[in-house]
């Protein structure tokens, strides 16, 4: 598969309340097996950015496509099943159940199990080690029977992650994934996120920038819900307008 | 790991002794048989609630239209086309389904708050439904002379109730298990993952609303089943089936029980029974009273530090 | 300098969990607290306990030689802590501004002649707020939230910070701009502040002391200056593992 492939695309996306513009014509072109990082000051309109693309808003103009399909009008849901999946920058899990019981629901609903009500949770083997791997991907093993409500920050923050993975994304949108997770585990779940498998494109939001320019082969700045400019992280980088609007003149221009 | 999760759904080693023992009860008990019956219907009530409320997250103040459904239909069966009691109860079900699938259209906009109104709205907008067509449904008199044909061709209603108990406490039991399997299966784990995170939910490719309007549709069911009992087992179906006391009654009822668990619904109709009975036989004007501070006691201290009230006073 | 917080043998937790075992130590005013540690080793209950927010079991904590441990979480924000927590908790129903003035403290009368902090200058730190002042609570990005958070707990004018990880999510821009008012602000008005955050050496750079906990225990605690200047150590206790 050629590696210039497109397999999302926002076309002219617009979105206002009221009278302000949160998005401002954004055409963003993301190709297999990318590793693309979005940036930008904060308020720039990344998350509504993601939540127009994913579904949670409504755009007020524009298209999406989703492989070359038009999903413009498809529920969340619906993309979901398409393999469109992201995480949310804070936490949304499901407080009253365990990580097993969490990825256990997931798994059997990406499965299209989610409907089956006359067989116990549990009882399908083949999910039961899906679970199993990831929650030792995600060093959720020893938390595993734990309620979400009562585990630390970092773990919920690993589980956050797993619940994206275990949907079997084709493309993934990580909305500030390493927020709260300790320096040592930061590079260890990016890995984890880089070493998916190349048909799995990746677009990631984040402000620690030695990570973004560790993971990013491509780079998006958005300034007040607008693209400002795209490059290699070299380019960005250097480029004086992100300098003075986002990236500061200190240790952040890196590379 | 397998282990951990089927050990939820695992029957419990007293689960068979405490329906055995619920079956005895009508002929151990033979004058205690009418509220015998009450109870198995309460908690099939209750039950039906706890499946929208405990593990689905819908606040409902009006699921006893579907009670009212369910027993208007099934009288009205039984009285006009056939006297069968298990025919008439898939009757009176059914078209509390179909209320139900109807209605589950309300319910999946807005907040709790909205929700709350809008279930009152429809028992209230049923109660006078009923009252109007009063050719048909009795009016304020009620719906009576409902004779029921005995159960399964063989089993005549008899006047101490024994029947009538035994027949709930089946369907009650039948009712259950299927609720049972429902809640412990993948797809009640969805419901609870709507009902905890709806945002989440959407965003692992459950289709919310659809879900959301199937488990409506089967409490519905449930509870119009519940109604079809009352109906059959005291031979009348009257407006106060649709009362806002109905809806009101089987939410205290899960808070006494237990919401969120299927035998909280059970626990919670025995207890609110027995207690309704015997207080009332104590006090008759002043039985609410006591309910009230029961339950603000219950609610305020939490169930498990109930029995030990020593620990009252601490602060958590 | 003199003594502001006074910790000594705190243990604490949530509910009948103890997850602090022991902790001691002294901060003075105008110093900055580098609090680190890896993630689950107590150092946001460490906070919490500060501000009142967890049961503690042992222990006491004065503040400006005043008792603290005995008093409720409002009344810790009367005595001086400004506390940010990790999760934020903005009002979210409520516009940036209604925000910032609804717990405005007036100036303490023991700053001397320090300015008092006030919206305007909370809006001249962060302007991407005063740009959204009419916005609500939930109109806000996450970074932006953030920024809300930190300048809520300026404007009660206090004696103390607790910022418990302030940089997180951040632009690299804002961060810079943050960190530097912080140690201008410790330095030039008097305000002591303890901050929790995940990339020590950003923090330390603007501290004066390192405490550094494991398994709800104090491991290290000496100067930020010499901590910083000593990776492998650092390493050590953060329990990172290097290649």
């Amino acid at each position: 598969m050629s590696s210039t492939t497109v397999v999302l695309q926002t076309h002219g996306l617009v979105k206002r309340f009221g009278g302000i513009t949160a998005t401002d014509h954004v055409n963003l072109t993301i190709t297999q097996g990318a590793r693309h990082a979005l940036i930008g000051p904060n308020g720039a309109g990344k998350t509504t950015l993601i939540n127009l693309i994913t579904g949670v808003l409504p755009q007020t103009e524009g298209r999406i496509t989703l492989e070359g399909a038009d999903i413009t009008d498809l529920a969340p849901h619906q993309r979901v099943r398409r393999g469109l999946v992201r995480t949310f920058q804070i936490n949304q899990l499901f407080s009253g159940m365990t990580p097993l019981e969490t990825l256990t629901m997931v798994v059997s609903q990406h499965r299209g199990l989610g409907s089956r009500w006359w067989q116990a949770l549990g009882q399908d083997t083949a999910v039961v080690e899906r679970c199993g791997q990831l929650m030792e991907q995600f060093r959720l093993t020893d938390v595993m029977h734990q309620r979400t409500e009562q585990m630390p920050y970092g773990k919920r923050r690993l589980l956050e992650m797993a619940i994206a993975l275990a949907c079997e994304p084709r493309v993934l949108l990580l909305d500030e994934p390493v927020a709260g997770v300790p320096a040592g585990e930061r590079e260890e779940l990016l890995h984890t996120v880089s070493a998916l498998p190349a048909d799995v494109s990746v677009v990631l939001i984040e402000h620690d920038m030695d990570l973004v320019f560790e993971f990013a082969k491509r780079i998006t700045v958005l300034v007040n819900g607008a693209v400002l400019t795209e490059g290699t992280p070299q380019e960005i980088a250097q480029d004086p307008q992100v300098k003075a609007v986002y990236l500061g003149q200190g240790e952040g221009a890196h590379v | 790991m397998q282990d951990a999760l089927l050990k939820n759904s695992r029957i419990k080693w007293w689960e068979p002794l405490l329906w055995l023992m619920a079956f005895t009860t009508p002929w151990l008990f033979s004058q205690h048989a009418l509220i015998i019956n009450e109870i198995a219907i309460v908690a099939l009530f209750a039950v039906s609630l706890d499946l929208v409320l405990g593990y689905s997250g819908i606040v409902s103040l009006g699921h006893a239209s579907f009670l009212g459904f369910g027993a208007y239909t099934a009288a009205l069966f039984a009285k006009w086309i056939h006297p069968d009691p298990l025919l008439g109860l898939a009757v009176g079900a059914a078209a509390a389904c179909v209320l139900g699938a109807l209605c589950s259209a309300t319910i999946l906009r807005g907040s709790d708050l909205t929700r709350l109104m809008v279930t009152l709205g429809m028992a209230l907008i049923l109660f006078e439904l009923a009252n109007k067509f009063d050719g048909l449904t009795g009016g304020s008199d009620g719906l009576q002379g409902v004779v029921m044909g005995p159960v399964l061709g063989r089993f005549e209603f008899d006047l101490m109730g024994q029947v009538a108990a035994s027949y709930s406490l089946a369907v009650l039991w039948v009712l259950f298990f299927f609720a049972r399997r429902l809640v412990h299966s993948p797809f009640g784990a969805t419901l609870m993952a709507v009902r905890d995170n709806r945002l989440r939910a959407m965003a692992i490719g459950v289709p919310v609303s659809t879900r959301l309007a199937i488990v409506y549709t089967i409490a519905a069911g449930v509870a119009g089943a519940a109604g079809a009992l009352m109906a059959q087992t005291t031979g009348f179906a009257s407006l106060d089936v649709f009362a806002l006391e109905r809806s009101a009654d089987v939410m205290l009822i899960l808070v006494i029980g237990g919401v969120g668990w299927l035998y909280g619904g059970v626990v919670g109709a025995v207890v609110f029974k027995l207690m309704h009975d015997v207080i009332s036989s104590i006090t008759p004007q002043y039985w609410t009273f006591w309910m009230g501070l029961f339950l603000v006691v219950l609610v305020m201290v939490g169930r498990e530090r109930l029995f030990k009230p020593w620990t009252w006073m601490d602060r958590t | 300098m003199s003594e502001l917080l006074r910790v000594e043998q705190v243990s604490a937790g949530y509910g009948e969990a103890v997850v602090l075992n022991d902790i001691s130590f002294v901060l003075a005013e105008g110093e900055t607290l580098a609090l680190l540690g890896r993630n689950g080793t107590g150092k946001t209950t460490l906070m919490d306990t500060l501000a009142g927010a967890t049961r503690q079991h042992g222990g006491q904590i004065f503040l400006a030689g005043k008792t603290l441990h005995t008093l409720a979480s409002f009344q810790r924000a009367e005595a001086g802590i400004g506390w940010v927590p990790q999760e934020r908790c903005i009002f979210k129903s409520l516009t940036v501004h209604e925000n910032l003035t609804a717990v405005a403290q007036a100036v303490r009368s023991d700053r001397g002649a320090h300015a008092a902090w006030t919206p305007e200058r909370v809006y001249e730190l962060f302007p991407r707020l005063a740009e959204r002042k009419t916005n609500l609570g939930t109109q806000l990005s996450g970074g932006e939230q953030q920024m809300l958070a930190v300048g809520r707990a300026l404007v009660l004018n206090p004696r103390l910070l607790l910022l418990d990880e302030p940089l997180e999510g951040l632009a690299p821009i804002i961060v810079q701009e943050l960190l530097r008012a912080i140690a201008r602000i410790t330095r030039e008005e008097g305000l002591s502040a303890i901050i929790v955050e995940q990339h020590p050496q950003a923090i330390l750079a603007i501290s004066h002391q390192a405490v550094v906990l494991d398994q709800g225990r104090v491991v290290h605690r000496g100067s930020a200056h010499t901590l910083a200047s000593q990776p492998e150590l650092l390493d050590q206790l953060l329990g990172v593992a290097r290649a």
